[in-house]
């Protein structure tokens, strides 16, 4: 098999024992990879905003810098937003990490080819953009290094996981925008948050 | 350039202090020069130079996340970069704070900058941005802090549209010299 990687298995591997991560994760199968591996207050899964998660991601590493932060998203979704990869790296928050899930597919509309599977390297244009790492990974050999690095890694941290193609059973976190937000902030700050 | 003229920014900064603002994300523009200048010699701010307006968006809802509070400095020109990305604002109900220097409006020399610029208040009030017009230079400071209290306090997307009759660029020339 060309990438004998399977998604789920990937997410729940950085997601064990996940401690205070925070945890942004980009729409479409990158999201229900999450909920699959257990549904999580601290996890912000999006339903939109295409583009947007490694941003989200870099806004909730600098409100709390204390925290480790980890943007788990599909290669889609960072194609839409490759300039934040430039925005992140000219920042260089230490505590956040981007792994983008690519199985060089839309997954949500009918597994057409996205340019990661046309030869676009996702981790060298995080490094090319001044990420600290950039990282491949293909092998399962290489997952308990990806998951030291997600955790402890002096960030930007960024990983390009390739993974099979696989259609799997859909696994849906709540879709209500205010309250995914809601319960986020009520789970990271207290219910002093809802008086802010 | 009239006193109150080149206060605007300055008094502006003092407001998004008082408001607690955190986070200030911006793209380099000419009319938000000063402010842009008086927010990175600020220690207490995170400043964040962005690529495009619509990753703003997404700076200023993972702060929120987090508890703090961002404000976006762009150009009207950059409203439409956000379109898309004003839905997860309004589906989520993230406060969101726009300082929007206007372009394509009083006296616009630059006839590719009028389409997006004519548009901005029907675009922002189509995404449900309660819109705040600062038509003179002493019109923006309570512009910004009535749209910060709208944002912060009442849970809502607020932008401040600064005219470009504050901004008061008629030329290339003019643009460049700024």
């Amino acid at each position: 098999m060309r990438n004998p990687l399977r998604r789920r298995q990937v997410v729940a591997a950085l997601l064990r024992e996940r401690g205070d991560l925070l945890v942004v994760a980009g729409l479409g199968s990158t999201a229900w990879d999450c909920t699959a591996a257990g549904d999580c207050a601290l996890t912000f899964p999006m339903w939109g905003a295409m583009g947007n998660a490694a941003m989200i991601g870099l806004g909730l590493a600098l409100a709390q810098p204390a925290r480790r932060v980890l943007v788990l998203t599909g290669d889609g979704e960072m194609l839409m937003g490759l300039g934040s990869l430039a925005t992140i790296g000219v920042r260089k928050p230490r505590n956040l990490a981007v792994v983008v899930i690519d199985n060089e597919r839309y997954g949500e509309t009918g597994m057409q080819e996205t340019h990661t599977a046309r030869g676009v390297d996702l981790a060298k244009a995080a490094l090319a953009c001044g990420f600290r790492a950039g990282i491949q990974v293909r092998r399962a050999a290489g997952l308990a290094a990806l998951r030291k690095a997600v955790h402890a890694a002096p960030g930007p941290v960024f990983a390009q996981v390739k993974v099979a193609v696989e259609k799997l059973p859909l696994v849906l976190p709540p879709r209500e925008g205010a309250l995914l937000k809601s319960r986020f902030r009520r789970a990271l700050l207290g219910a002093e948050a809802d008086l802010d | 350039m009239s006193g109150m003229e080149s206060e605007w920014p300055l008094r502006t900064f003092r407001v998004l202090k008082r408001s607690a603002v955190r986070l200030v994300g911006y793209v380099p523009d000419a009319g938000h020069k000063r402010l842009i200048e008086l927010c990175l010699a600020e220690r207490k701010l995170e400043s964040v130079v962005l690529s495009t307006e619509e990753e703003g968006i997404g700076l200023a809802a993972g702060a929120w996340l987090g508890g703090a509070r961002t404000v976006l400095l762009m150009q009207s020109s950059g409203v439409g970069n956000c379109i898309n990305a004003l839905g997860m604002v309004r589906e989520c109900r993230f406060p969101l704070l726009m300082l929007v220097t206007m372009r394509g409006e009083h006296g616009e020399f630059n006839p590719w900058q009028v389409p997006m610029g004519q548009a901005t208040p029907a675009v922002l009030g189509a995404m449900g941005v309660v819109v705040h017009e600062a038509a003179t230079a002493q019109d923006v400071a309570p512009a910004v802090e009535a749209a910060a209290r709208l944002a912060f306090g009442g849970y809502q997307a607020a932008a401040v549209l600064i005219s470009q009759r504050v901004i008061g660029i008629k030329s290339f020339q003019e643009q460049a010299a700024q």
